[in-house]
């Protein structure tokens, strides 16, 4: 059985004047999991995340969030749920301690703020100003931030965006971390590795309407199946002999490189038994698949990268 | 209803305080205007034996209270369109915390500074005026906090329509400063062209003068009653319609 959906949005649309920001748009988010609305700038991801959050109200259409109506709802909503928006930020002179108390002030079961800054890495800046931080230092603020209510339900918008690679993958730990408590999360990335290293389901979104969701394997094996061998070998006979297998449908070289490609997980083991069969000398292997950043690029025409 | 406010307020004087500029501008400014212009008036006048004016004993301190509660606005102003523009009006509304809190918090710390700043003035005239200090303290300081809600509730107005925070500061000064040289501080009402009467007459300061002024010389608040109005009505007015209008992001 399917774990139960905390977040259900039903055909929402969002118009900005006589610009439509988002266009009935669907989907489910389920108890337990890290859930990622991924497309590029400007597709509509932050407008979505904050009508769920209920900071924006939809025009039209239904979204339920843990059985409450965000719209009508929000502070009842506020208390079960974290929240990091996309390029906030904080008084420039507040310090991590007086930001961590004043949110847990706010809310009736704080968890240990303390703590909390101990297992985000910011115990040694517990009394530096806000404005005094780096950037991964202050994501690490603000997830603080989110989590200080023990909340079933968290909300990262843009959660890495500007962060060196470094500190990109130790977000990416905490949020692991996030879900491994239980919690469900909900984040927005126009970073494709970002959405295929993390997420457990994603929503692909471009121009304000979703296009297609599934597991990030599902999405690749769907939309784009092909894979790709490269051998490199002296073996001269080797293009004839790639040629025979069943599932290849191309082969190229370049310079002792053989580059096969084909359809189905199959191939790979074909090209193995092929080399194994012929006793081929190989000094090379490697397999390359599809990533999202692919099935976006053929589900949309264009790159997520502008 | 009120949740976190008072964590909130004493967090923004803490803040506030962090910036020695600030602080400066808003408490130093208006008691040196005070001081310095009363030992140059003062001196003029002994020397020409003519006793100590009207001008030093009375209009001095209402100008240097006005000046508080109008720097005490700009900053106002300034703090809210830098919050806008960080997306820290927008953190801080995803939060219980009502949106009244967050800006009734802001309005707290400028009266507790105002409040501090009535209070500098007080000592510094005492000590380093001629003419010394004398007037109502506690009632006077009641009714500068009063006309200063009232100002702050047009800062709310000009802080919905400012695009960015850096022309927060300049249209601040003028809108508010222009409205000063009407009030009827440096030159009676009644001498004024028909045409700026009637133009002072719709000026929320001309009456944050008058009151102020008619308390320090002693005058009961029920002589004031036509003041008291038109600042409440002021407030009411710019705080419906900010509320309309005012953008957190």
């Amino acid at each position: 059985m399917l774990p139960q959906p905390v977040i259900h949005v039903s055909a929402i649309r969002k118009t900005y004047g006589r610009t439509v920001a988002v266009d009935e748009v669907s989907f489910e988010v389920r108890q337990g999991e890290i859930f990622g609305l991924i497309g590029p700038n400007g597709a509509g991801k932050t407008t979505t995340m904050e009508c769920v959050e209920g900071l924006r109200r939809p025009d039209g259409g239904t979204i339920s969030v843990l059985g409450l109506d965000p719209a009508r709802q929000v502070y009842a909503l506020q208390d079960r749920i974290g929240v990091q928006l996309q390029e906030a930020q904080l008084q420039k002179r507040i310090k991590v301690r007086e930001a961590v108390s004043l949110w847990a002030s706010l809310y009736p079961k704080p968890v240990d703020g303390d703590r909390l800054l101990e297992q985000l890495g910011l115990t040694d800046k517990r009394n530096a100003w806000f404005m005094t931080l780096s950037g991964g230092q202050k994501q690490r603020l603000f997830i603080a931030l989110a989590l200080i209510n023990d909340p079933e339900l968290v909300f990262l918008d843009e959660l890495t965006t500007g962060l060196d690679p470094q500190a990109r993958r130790a977000i990416w730990e905490l949020v692991r971390g996030i879900r491994s408590r239980g919690k469900t999360v909900f984040l927005t990335t126009h970073l494709m590795e970002e959405a295929e290293r993390l997420c457990d389901r994603v929503a692909i979104i471009d121009h304000g309407r979703i296009i297609d969701i599934d597991t990030p394997e599902a999405l690749v094996l769907r939309h784009c199946p092909e894979r790709t061998v490269v051998v490199a070998t002296d073996d001269q006979l080797g293009e004839e002999r790639f040629r025979m297998i069943p599932q290849v449908e191309s082969v190229t070289s370049h310079d002792g490189r053989f580059t096969i490609r084909g359809r189905g997980d199959e191939l790979v083991t074909r090209v193995i038994q092929c080399l194994a069969e012929h006793r081929m000398q190989v000094t090379d292997f490697r397999t390359e698949r599809s990533t999202l950043e692919d099935v976006f690029l053929k589900l949309t025409g264009h790159s997520i990268r502008n | 209803m009120l949740r976190g406010l008072w964590k909130l307020t004493w967090l923004e004087i803490k803040i506030f305080v962090r910036e020695p500029l600030g602080v400066i501008g808003t408490v130093g400014v208006p008691v040196l205007v005070f001081v310095i212009l009363g030992r140059i008036f003062s001196r003029r006048s002994v020397a020409a034996s003519r006793g100590i004016p009207d001008m030093v004993t009375i209009d001095l301190p209402i100008l240097a209270s006005i000046l508080m509660a109008l720097s005490a606005v700009l900053s106002l102003v300034t703090i809210i369109s830098i919050y806008r523009e960080g997306g820290i009006l927008k953190r801080l509304r995803a939060t219980p915390l009502r949106p009244h809190t967050i800006l009734a918090a802001h309005v707290l710390v400028k009266l507790a500074f105002t409040a501090l700043t009535l209070a500098a003035m007080v000592v510094a005239g005492r000590r380093y005026s001629p003419a010394g200090i004398n007037g109502p303290v506690i009632s006077f300081g009641v009714a500068l906090l009063f006309s200063t809600i009232s100002i702050v509730s047009m800062g709310f107005l000009i802080a919905s329509v400012v695009p960015t925070a850096r022309f927060a500061q300049p249209i601040g000064t003028l809108i508010l400063y222009p409205m000063l040289g009407l009030s009827g501080l440096f030159a009676p009402i009644e001498s004024l062209p028909p045409i700026l009467q009637a133009v002072a007459r719709l000026l929320p300061l001309t009456y944050v003068v008058s009151l102020l002024r008619g308390i320090w010389r002693g005058e009961g608040w029920t002589h004031h009653t036509a003041d008291v109005a038109a600042l409440t009505l002021v407030f009411l007015v710019c705080t419906v319609v900010a509320s309309r209008v005012f953008r957190w992001e």
